[in-house]
């Protein structure tokens, strides 16, 4: 059952220097204060799995926090690079950063398998590309029609975070409009941590919302606006105005320092 | 203004260009950017039946203006559905349910070879671009593919950097069927699949298409040339701009 604790002391309990920790979100509910709070305690070595990386892997990576980065797209959605991953990349700056990626549709797969506890997923892709060399797949033959497939590992990440509008007093947890891969990504998970805009005597059941029981989580921490500058749906806008300011904050080594000691190291994770 | 100053840019011309090309009540599954910019100027005209999937899960959104990303509330209020990410790549794109694909790419190559991965050598890039995202499985899974990029050297090129979607799969579809750019449009030779450059915009030559692509470019005998855009057409794009920058914190 899902303890409700800070945000502060979940990170310290159940992410470690070295661990495979995805922060899910797909535009909607992207765990931004998680990821401030890892950055803040110093985390390293961290191997960082999302589908999406924006804005806070950009964070994560330029603040060393991360060795590798397992992704289908990195990039700010609309605006453009994101220079701190570019930076590593391009220039090992502040680190080298290993790569493994895939398409969109094999990193579904890939956390649909780990939710299910299967060794691997399926896709109908790679084939032909040069994607197909450089990341982990396998091909397999379909054992009823003799079709080639890909097979994509399994994603099993050591710890799961994702941000969702409100949980009950006992760690149940619902999300509601785009709910990108955060189901797969808490069920795949060893460990998890969600972090809610809201905690509420009681859930009020939404027919089409995603439903993480209390169970199926370790951890539940309180983050009003955690989700900034993402969005959270009935609760705040996404901040356009911030992924475009992004662009001109990340761009320069310094700026981005400042930005981060400013806005980041400097402050106190949500207060509960 | 003199009268023979077009009273359009060219980004406006291309997006107006590809509008045109998707027939109402289509199924689409658009990218960010051009791709989503041309989608919704074609249910703003001419094509108000269409179906506009974006990977964010969201299945017949109908935004008012341009989302800046693929996962913008706009698109969740306005669709008819919201499904998971695994199940828009798995149900809806390799089910083979959506008509045309629409994308953008950082290179293409004579066969309608995409690359939207890295500028130079994969181990030490000189540009590290997003990477595939949706790219590979919808030029692969939707019947047909459109992309949009602008014609240069740089974007035309006879060798890609990196192939990250094919142009021709082996998949469910036709592939790349149509390239559409700020000079005009190419479309895959049926012999040879190679892109041919079959229209032209008004005040665009077959030289200047030739100028700016990185290979030995063909162009059709008797090339179209586009109609400029209507007043219609103008208007309902700019009624689209985006609302970004304008979203406050609340």
């Amino acid at each position: 059952m899902a303890e409700i604790v800070p945000l502060g002391e979940a990170v310290r309990e159940l992410v470690h220097d070295g661990d495979v920790v995805a922060l899910e979100g797909f535009t909607h509910l992207i765990p931004n204060a998680a990821g401030h709070e890892l950055i803040r305690q110093g985390r390293r070595e961290l191997t960082l799995v999302r589908m999406t990386p924006d804005v806070v892997y950009d964070q994560l990576i330029g603040m060393s926090c991360a060795r590798k980065l397992v992704f289908s797209w990195g990039g700010n959605p609309g605006v453009g690079s994101l220079h701190r991953l570019r930076d590593a990349v391009e220039h090992d700056w502040p680190g080298p950063l290993e790569l493994e990626e895939h398409s969109h549709a094999g990193m579904a797969a890939g956390y649909a398998a780990g939710a299910s506890g299967f060794p691997f997923g399926i896709v109908r892709g790679y084939e032909g590309t040069d994607l197909a060399e450089r990341t982990r797949v396998r091909w397999i033959e379909c054992p009823f029609t003799g079709e080639q497939l890909a097979a994509v590992p399994a994603i099993r990440p050591d710890v799961g975070i994702v941000h969702a509008q409100q949980a009950d007093e006992a760690g149940n947890v619902q999300l509601w409009g785009i709910s990108g891969v955060q189901k797969e990504a808490v069920l795949a998970s060893r460990r998890s941590i969600v972090t809610v805009e809201e905690i509420v005597p009681a859930l009020e059941p939404r027919p089409t919302a995603v439903f993480l029981p209390g169970w199926t989580i370790t951890a539940v921490a309180l983050a009003p606006g955690g989700a900034h500058p993402s969005y959270a749906h009935g609760y705040y806008d996404r901040d356009n105005a911030f992924y475009l300011r992004w662009d001109e904050i990340s761009r320069d080594r310094e700026s981005f320092r400042a930005w981060m000691e400013r806005h980041v190291l400097d402050r106190e994770a949500s207060p509960v | 203004m003199t009268v023979a100053t077009p009273m359009y840019t060219a980004d406006e011309m291309m997006a107006v260009a590809a509008a045109r090309r998707l027939r109402n009540g289509t199924v689409c599954f658009v990218g960010i950017g051009l791709p989503s910019q041309a989608a919704n100027l074609a249910r703003a005209t001419h094509a108000p039946e269409s179906v506009l999937i974006y990977e964010s899960g969201t299945i017949g959104a109908k935004p008012r203006h341009l989302p800046l990303s693929i996962g913008d509330g706009a698109l969740a209020e306005t669709a008819d559905a919201v499904v998971s990410v695994p199940e828009i790549f798995s149900y809806w794109l390799q089910g083979g349910r959506i008509d045309v694909g629409f994308l953008g790419a950082a290179q293409i190559d004579p066969h309608g070879n995409l690359n939207s991965t890295v500028i130079g050598d994969y181990e030490r890039p000189k540009v590290r671009l997003p990477g595939a995202g949706g790219a590979p499985e919808i030029a692969a899974w939707c019947h047909e593919t459109f992309v949009m990029l602008r014609q240069t050297t740089r974007t035309f090129v006879e060798r890609l950097d990196f192939l990250t979607t094919v142009g021709r799969p082996r998949g469910g579809g036709a592939g790349v069927t149509c390239v559409v750019t700020d000079l005009g449009m190419l479309e895959p030779d049926a012999q040879t699949g190679e892109l041919v450059m079959t229209e032209l915009y008004p005040d665009v030559t077959a030289e200047d298409a030739r100028q700016a692509t990185g290979w030995e470019l063909k162009v059709a005998p008797e090339t179209r040339t586009v109609e400029p855009p209507s007043d219609v057409e103008l208007e309902a794009l700019r009624a689209l701009e985006p609302t970004t920058g304008e979203t406050v914190r609340t």
